[in-house]
Order: structure tokens, then sequence, then C-alpha cells
């Protein structure tokens, strides 16, 4: 069976280049970068080679690079590391509605600790409202982090604005309020200029971009009052034990400086794309709708929820057809809730039961969109003619 | 979350008794759109046997394998031996559900407690004995 990968956005295949990349870093050159004899010394010289990759793609400085096992590590490090190195100065963080997981549960357990934490609304496209940033300051705040794109339903968030209101807000009040952005969908698609971003923690992730899995980093600026989060060894200037991964951080390297090469053909072959499976979906089915701004998303996101059917089973029969893709109901995942992203957005339960998330990638094709457009609506007037919810006009 | 068993599979590319019965002898309508998951169930009794039943459901891959399940454990069957039909039948019948998919075998059986309480109400006047209407399915809006 022909099958259609359109699940980018959960993980991508690493590209060959990187795997070559790694290879040799596994038996070859395996030394431990902090061991002094030579073994370690090539190690050593083969991560710093790396780390000043990823610095070059952020316009970051090196030692302003934290390698993690991942973004969820990032995440955690950058929340946790903040709120309390700077809980003397106050015990205020601000966050969305929609984040990833890892700093929702992260802002949650925060909170279990005595920190006050303020989840911000989004509008209706997903949009944070910067203004909303601006209120929510207080002499407590230490920390503020509004994710770059969303993964679900790929609304771009207006990062630089809202990095210019914390700058204002810090130069007025004389405070030194943080800034994270989680950019872990972002890194494949559009320029992470930390310094043009404005931001003073930044997260990635390497498998999202054709890198390795178990591999992403914190960008730290200089000058972060921010704790250690492993403690065990001096790696990561100290701020993180742990014998470095070094064939993922090689492979990681590798990834970066594809992405840095490849990124405007990608989203140059990807747009029309997504445009066509939006139109597609939205021309040939009834009663479905794109979720997520419009315009402000990323270059491989379709979000669309589609009426009176449930997610998970539209999934399921895609599957069958060997087309992956992903959803928001919550039968997928197993909780009972429905995507928190979706109903921040103002969609009710069922909306959200009933959407679907295809991501595409590098190695998408018109004839991959064209498949779903022929084999969905079919999956749709079926299901619906077995729903409850589905009233025949 | 485990992957579903073969038979829920082919349940669920293939569900059995889908639609509507227009004269239903009961009628059963359990869950909620909060919830992702509703069905509802009809059912046709002949001398005292299920002579057809017909399901129809808004849910997920478990939902739609438990209700067509379901039909099958009951279709022909006399209404003493169809109140034995509990959920955990149908998740035996399935080769097993999910954890977290228990709860759609849950939805089918109450589906038939309120199918056939529907049926007594119009029989008898009098509900399903040792029946509670439950107004929400097992997990409630938080």
């Amino acid at each position: 069976m022909k099958r259609i990968y359109m699940d980018y956005a959960a993980t991508t295949p690493t590209h060959e280049e990187v795997v070559a990349a790694m290879q040799p870093y596994y038996n070859n050159i395996f030394g431990n970068p902090s061991s002094l004899h030579f073994f370690g010394r090539e190690a050593r010289k083969a991560v710093d080679e790396a780390r000043l990759k990823v610095a070059n793609f952020l316009n970051a400085k090196p030692e302003e690079i934290v390698f993690t096992s991942g973004g969820t590590e990032a995440d955690n490090f950058a929340l946790k590391g903040i709120a309390f190195t700077n809980r003397e100065r106050g015990n205020h963080v601000i966050t969305t509605k929609i984040e990833h997981h890892a700093v929702l549960e992260s802002a949650q357990f925060l909170e279990t600790q005595g920190f006050e934490v303020t989840y911000l609304d989004v509008d209706t496209n997903g949009l944070v409202n910067p203004e909303d940033v601006k209120n929510a300051l207080t002499p407590q705040t230490t920390l503020v982090s509004v994710m770059h794109a969303n993964n679900e339903v790929g609304t771009i968030q207006p990062i630089e604005e809202i990095a210019k209101i914390i700058t204002d807000f810090n130069h007025e009040h004389s405070r030194s309020v943080y800034f994270h952005t989680d950019a872990v969908q972002t890194a494949g698609a559009l320029n992470i200029d930390v310094q043009k971003l404005g931001v003073g923690l930044l997260s990635i992730s390497a498998h999202k971009f054709y890198g390795p899995k178990g591999v992403g980093a914190l960008f730290i600026k200089k000058g972060t009052r921010i704790k250690p989060f492993m403690h065990g060894g001096g790696q990561e200037r100290r701020r993180r034990g742990s014998t470095e991964n070094v064939p993922g951080i090689m492979g990681f390297g590798k990834a970066v400086e594809i992405v840095m090469k490849e990124r405007e053909n990608w989203v140059k072959h990807l747009e029309p794309l997504r445009n066509k499976l939006i139109e597609g979906i939205l021309n040939i089915i009834p009663d479905s709708m794109l979720n997520g701004h419009p315009q402000k998303r990323l270059p491989n996101n379709i979000n669309v929820t589609i009426k009176y059917v449930e997610g998970e089973s539209m999934l399921l029969n895609l599957d069958l057809e060997g087309i992956a893709c992903s959803t928001g109901s919550a039968c997928s995942s197993g909780s009972l809730e429905p995507s928190h992203v979706l109903r921040a957005l103002g969609r009710t339960h069922s909306e959200s039961h009933g959407s679907l998330r295809f991501t595409l990638g590098r190695h998408s094709t018109k004839e991959d969109v064209a498949d779903v457009l022929g084999v969905l609506p079919k999956i749709v007037t079926r299901l619906r003619e077995m729903s409850p919810l589905y009233k025949k006009k | 979350m485990e992957p579903y068993t073969d038979k829920v599979v082919e349940h669920f590319k293939n569900p059995r008794n889908v639609g509507e019965i227009e004269d239903a002898d009961g009628i059963g309508h359990i869950g909620s759109e909060v919830c992702g998951d509703i069905m509802d169930l009809y059912i046709k009794v002949k001398n005292n046997v299920l002579v057809d039943v017909k399901y129809k459901t808004y849910g997920c891959g478990a939902a739609i394998a438990s209700g067509s399940m379901l039909t099958e454990l009951i279709k022909g069957k006399t209404i003493d031996d169809v109140l034995k039909v509990t959920n955990k039948r149908v998740v035996e019948a399935l080769g097993g559900l999910p954890g977290p998919k228990v709860h759609c075998s849950v939805l089918a059986e109450d589906a038939l407690k309120s199918a056939l309480n529907d049926y007594y109400l119009k029989t008898t006047g009098k509900g399903l004995p040792g029946f509670k209407p439950r107004s929400e399915h097992s997990h409630d809006e938080k």
C-alpha cells in the first residue's frame, strides 16, 4: 500500500546527510568530551563545532546554547529554571492557554509550588494580543513564555511585538522580566533570529526539522539568572550535567546547516500544497472549517474541523487508506478532554473532537494532497451517515 | 495507547447493523457531544425476542466497534439473554479494548439498557427494573 505521511509536526524522517554526519560518532569518535585525552578532545572539538552551527542558526553566541534532550526538556528548564532562580524577585509567570504541554504542565507544576501563573487567552484564530501581555505584567512577574508558532493550528505569534512590550516594561520599572519562546515548531519553517525576535530564552528540537530524536537546545541569553537544571557534572557550562549526546548533537548541527540552506525552498514547496489542501477540504466537504489563522500560519499546517464526525474515527479510516495525520479529539490521546488549543480558540467540544491536522514536509507531493482530497470526503460521508448528530439537509 | 485488536479494526471497518428502525419498539440514546461519543440504539421486539437491532454512533473507532459488536451480541436473542449482556461481554468479544477506551463499551451497554428501558416503559408503563437513567455518560464535563 502507498503510505502518505502527513504528520511532520509530530516528527520528521531524519535526513540522510544527518544520519551520515552522526555515524562516525558512535564507534569511531566515541570519546567523552569531558575527558582530557585525545579521544575526549576530538569529541569535544566536534561538539564545539556543532554548538557554533546551532548558535549561528539562532544568531546567538555558542556559550548561549545549552544542549538538552529535546524540546520538552528545554521548556521545562526555561520555566522552572527562571521561576525558581528568580523567586525572590517575584512569583508570577505569564504564559498562554495554547502552549505545548511541556510549557503548560511546567506552569501548572509551578502553581503547586506557590507560584502564580496567568494563562492568556487567544483570539478565534489563535493569536495572542500583545496588549494582554502588557496588562498581565505585574511587579511580581519574572517570566513570560509565549510559543513562536502553535503545534496544532500553526498560528504564528507576534513575538517581536511582545518582546518590545516586555523590554519597555523592564526599562520603565527597572525590572528584568525574562521572555521565553517555544520555537520547536518553527525552526524548519521560519527564520529564527533571537536578536530580531528579542527573546531571552528559546527552545528548539532537532527531530522536528529532519534531525535526530532526543536532542534539542535551550538558548539562554548571556547574563540570564538561571540555576542548573540537572546536577551531576560540569557539562554545558555547568547548566546541564550529563555526558553529551555526541552523535545527536552532531546530527543536530548538520540539520540546522541543511535548514539554513533549504528553508526557503521548502517554504516555496509547502505553501502551495498547504493552500491546495485547505481549499480542497473546505470546498469539497460541507460543514468543514479551518482552525488557526488563515494567513499567519506555518507553511506546512492544515487543521480543519469536520462537523458531525469524530476525529479519531476519521484518523483511523485515513490510516486504513495509508494516510497518516493527527487529531485534537480526546479519543485519540486516551484523555477525555479534547484539544486545549482548539477549546482556547473558542471551538466547541464537538468541533474540537472533529478536528484533523495534516502537517506536510519536504517529501510531500501534489499527488499526496490529491490522494487525501480523493479519500477524505468518502470517509466523511460514510461516518456522517452513521452519526446521530448529522441530519441530511 | 496500545493499538486496537484486529477484531476492533474489522468491526470499525465494516460496522454491522448501522441505521435506524422507524417503528422501533425501544430507542436508547446515550452520551453527549461534550464527551465526544453518542450512541443511538433501536430495537424491534417480537415475542420477547430482539428481531431487529440498529445503531448509530458519533464517536471514535472503539465506540463504532463496540456498538457494532453489541448489535451482533443481541440480535435474535431473547430479552432474558440480552439482559445478561454487559460491557465486559462486548470487550471480550472484541478481543479487548485499550484501557482509556473501555468507557466506549460502557456506552454500548448503557445504550442497550436505555433502549430496553424505553421498551418496558412503552409496553408495561414501568421502566427496566433496576435501571437508573444516567444523565451523563461515564465521564462528565469538567
